[in-house]
């Protein structure tokens, strides 16, 4: 299946309507996922993928998983996705409806490894993160949605504080490294890459699949 | 065609010029705006009344729009930034005539944060609306907060935070000040995009604002409830 970035940002994915745990996931992680389940041979996961674009309004994201998981028609779901900004909004959902979602407050922490994250983030909290999607995404996901495209001027009243970028790399790709340091370049950042391989969604897919 | 015809500042009425600062305002026109604030200084105006007037009420504007979803944050910034520089202009000025002075704040942003547009934003509408304003900047540890209560007994602590990982902290300070025993000392007002009324209740705090307009119109009536009850 070839995925496009673009599409997975602004519609998402349909499910196949096939596979007995239908996972709700974050258009973010659409590539992580699929790369997962090809290796591991989970064929009874139907993924289905909600805008990634709703990480830019992250009140929405309760409502929209909601909907996703009702349209679902009481087939088994996982969430994939963390609680990316919802201030615990989407547990708590996900509680309500009866279904599990992945631990952590985000994809950079679970990316990762929610224990390492957590142990550094107090030294860490100067630091702009980007994943292998948001690297490709860079200018849907952060350069015009904050009208750096119109007003470079502004750069520095949202970044001013920050100190460096760290990509961390889901996979080995120079060309995606050459853009996350032209990325951190833009943004006036120091740069680090950080190779995380896939953390803790590896566990929490291979959990939700062999459950 | 009239669209491209120039506006000459200096030759519109007064209030035509308070208008079309409202919209140079929305539009971010840095340098339309601080022409405009020198035109009303020299037409005999008050910096007090040039703030709230013009300044002040062009901002509520773009607040609203904001609030409903017609402009973005990009926009909310150059609109601050335009405001910014009338009140670069103005500040000195209001020092000098002197204005109403509705209480003081110490605001800052939690522990571990970083992000201050919205505190900047509310910083500004407050100062605006009369009130002194001590901003704290970024990365308040507790000890910061209690050091800045401590000299310059405000009326109002603010505090911030965009993360869902660092709002928790709001709940340390707060927890602090109970333990101290002057947490009712102060009105607590806190914000921050992940925040919500439950969450401000639960912490203890008297007040979640959800935007700078917010933030001054709570400020106003809890202050306003303050000076009632002591001088009852």
């Amino acid at each position: 299946m070839t995925l496009d970035d673009r599409i997975l940002s602004d519609e998402g994915l349909a499910p196949r309507g096939e596979g007995r745990l239908r996972l709700i996931a974050c258009g973010a992680l659409a590539h992580e996922i699929l790369a997962l389940k090809r290796a591991n041979g989970w064929d009874h996961l139907d993924l289905q993928c909600l805008p990634a674009k709703l990480h830019l309004r992250p009140e929405k994201i309760v409502e929209a998983v909601e909907a996703a998981v009702r349209a679902a028609g009481g087939a088994q779901v996982f969430v994939v996705y963390a609680d990316c900004g919802t201030g615990g909004a989407l547990q708590q959902k996900c509680k309500e409806l009866g279904v599990e979602m992945v631990e952590g407050p985000h994809c950079y922490s679970f990316f990762e490894g929610n224990a390492a994250f957590a142990a550094h983030a107090e030294d860490e909290f100067t630091a702009f993160y980007l994943t292998d999607f948001l690297v490709r995404q860079f200018d849907a996901f952060v350069w015009r949605p904050m009208g750096l495209d119109r007003h470079p001027e502004l750069r520095d009243m949202y970044f001013g504080h920050y100190t460096k970028l760290v990509y961390q790399a889901q996979t080995e790709d120079p060309a995606l490294d050459a853009k996350a340091q032209d990325c951190a370049a833009r943004l006036g950042l120091a740069y680090e890459r950080r190779f995380t391989g896939y953390g803790d969604l590896t566990d929490a897919l291979r959990t939700a699949a062999g459950s | 065609m009239a669209d491209d015809e120039e506006i000459i500042l200096s030759e519109l009425s007064d209030e035509d010029l308070v208008l079309q600062m409202h919209d140079d305002l929305y539009d971010g026109m840095k340098d339309e705006i601080e022409e405009a604030v020198n035109i009303l200084i020299e037409r005999g105006w008050t910096p007090y009344d040039i703030l709230t007037k013009a300044l002040v009420a062009g901002m509520t504007i773009v607040g609203n729009d904001f609030r409903d979803g017609i402009l973005f944050v990009p926009e909310v910034l150059l609109a601050a930034n335009a405001m910014k520089s009338g009140m670069v202009i103005l500040k000195p000025l209001l020092v000098e005539t002197g204005a109403p002075r509705m209480g003081k704040m110490v605001i800052g942003t939690v522990k571990g944060d970083i992000h201050d547009i919205g505190k900047n934003l509310v910083a500004m509408m407050m100062e605006g609306a009369g009130f002194e304003v001590v901003d704290l900047g970024i990365n308040n540890a507790v000890e910061k907060y209690l050091e800045a209560l401590e000299t310059e007994k405000p009326d109002i602590l603010g505090m911030s935070a965009l993360l869902t990982t660092t709002m928790p902290y709001m709940k340390v300070v707060i927890d602090t000040l109970k333990e101290k025993g002057i947490r009712d000392d102060y009105i607590v007002l806190v914000g921050g995009a992940p925040l919500n009324d439950e969450f401000g209740r639960a912490i203890g705090a008297d007040a979640y604002c959800r935007d700078a307009a917010v933030a001054v119109e709570t400020a106003k009536v809890h202050v306003a409830r303050r000076h009632n009850r002591m001088s009852a």
